[in-house]
Order: C-alpha cells, then structure tokens, then sequence
C-alpha cells in the first residue's frame, strides 16, 4: 500500500450531463447487456441442436411476453454498440474528433439504433413471426 | 539525484503492462463482428418462418455452419474482452477481481464452446 492516498480523478458528478458521457456510458451498459445475450444464443444454439422437443421448449421461452422484451432490448442493445462501435472504430483511426463531427455521428448512432429496433421489429411483426 | 521512482513508489500503481493487446484484441474482434453478426441477423430474417426444419436444414448448410462457428467464437471472446474491462475498472479489491476475472473467462469459454459444439452437432450431425 502507498504511504498516502494516491490522486483520484474527477468522478463522474463533477461534470455536466450531455451527449458525450451519455452515449459513452449507454456503449458500456449495451456491452454487458449484449454479453448476456450471448449467454441466451448459446441456449438457443443448444437446444436447436438437441432436437425438436428442446427446441419448442426454448423457442416458448424466447416467445414468452417476458422474453419477447428481452429480445427487444438485446435488439436495440445490438444496433446502438454496433453502430456506436464503429463510431469507436472511426476516432481509433483518428477521424471525427471535432465538436460538431462528434454530435452528429452520436445522434445518429443513438437515432439509428431506435429506427433499426423499431425497423427490425414492424418487419417481423409484418412477417406474422410474433 | 536519481531519476528513476523508486520500487516501492510504483509497486502496485503502474500498469499492468498487458493493456494494449488487450485493447487491440477487443477491436479485432469487433470489426469481424460487424459482417458476422448482421449475416446472422439477415440470414434468419430471410427464412421464411423460425420453426425447427427450417431452421435446421439452413444451419446445415456447410457456410451458414462455418460461418456461425466464427460468429460464436469470436463473440464469445469478444464478450469476455469487455466483460473483463468492466471488471478491472470497476472492482479493485484484489480478491474478488481475481474470482471475476477468472469467473468470466471460465463461463466465456464453456459459452463459446457449447455453441460451437452445438453448431457441429448440427453440420455433422444431420
């Protein structure tokens, strides 16, 4: 242990509210989301795989009004961190660090992953699949 | 006057020295994921209903096998990259950082394998 505390960043009440952190905590928050979603695939590939019965009986869970919000909320949890992600991608390689570049491509990650939820879900409501 | 901390000044506060392959890693991988993941999503979009034959005979295909394997492999890992970041930044007593860790890398691989398993139970299976 140091002999004295060590420095602490400025937490996360010092600053005020805006698109920036918002977004930036929404990535994380969808990340951990979308692991567990990966959690749900690996149940639905392993019932797929185990037949007919298993997979009825994991396709009754995913169809459930409980489980049609969860798939609504991975739903949106994929389109926003894809799209977000690859706004990550852009600033690794250095591109859209200005202040109007960085508004516009999160509004329209934030946008954009409402209007693909909302396109994903009236096309399998279209499709008699709910 | 030396330049350099001493030893005891830096034990514990100084990087862990792994961090930009981590860091690396966890782009990889999300740049495979954008084409894997939305063939996924397209591909079962485009059956024509989500029952069991249909599914099954499309997941038997030889593409649509190799193909989610990858997909299943690498979001699996790319889960447990980010996962594990959440961990470090968040958790910082020793002990249960370690349990976390090790934890998440335990149900991350047995995630993995079993969808990769069950994907190969499909293609080989028949």
């Amino acid at each position: 242990m140091p002999a004295r505390p060590r420095p602490l960043s400025p937490h996360l009440q010092i600053y005020r509210w805006q698109i920036g952190n918002t977004l930036s905590i929404l990535h994380r928050l969808t990340g951990i989301v979308l692991a567990f979603g990966t959690l749900a695939l690996a149940f639905w590939l392993v019932s797929l795989a185990g037949g007919e019965d298993t997979y009825r009986t994991a396709y009754r869970v995913f169809a459930s009004p409980l489980g049609i919000v969860f798939l609504a909320g991975w739903s949106f949890a994929f389109f926003y961190h894809l799209l977000n992600g690859v706004r990550h991608l852009f600033w690794d390689a250095g591109w859209g660090f200005e202040r109007r570049q960085r508004r516009a491509s999160g509004w329209f990650a934030a946008i954009g992953a409402v209007a693909l939820t909302l396109a994903l879900w009236a096309l399998l409501w279209h499709g008699g699949r709910l | 006057m030396s330049l350099r901390s001493p030893l005891r000044r830096v034990l514990g506060v100084g990087p862990a020295r792994d961090g930009t392959s981590h860091w690396w890693a966890e782009r990889v991988s999300s740049v495979a994921l954008v084409p894997l993941t939305l063939w996924f999503l397209f591909s079962l979009l485009l059956l024509p209903s989500l029952d069991f034959p249909v599914i099954r005979t499309w997941m038997a295909v030889p593409m649509s096998g190799f193909l989610s394997v990858l997909l299943v492999a690498v979001l699996a890992y790319h889960a447990y990259l980010g996962t594990t970041v959440v961990v470090e930044d968040y958790v910082h007593e020793h002990g249960a950082k370690m349990v976390l860790m090790v934890s998440l890398r335990f149900l991350f691989v047995l995630c993995g394998g079993a969808s990769i398993f069950a994907v190969l139970r499909i293609s080989f299976g028949g």
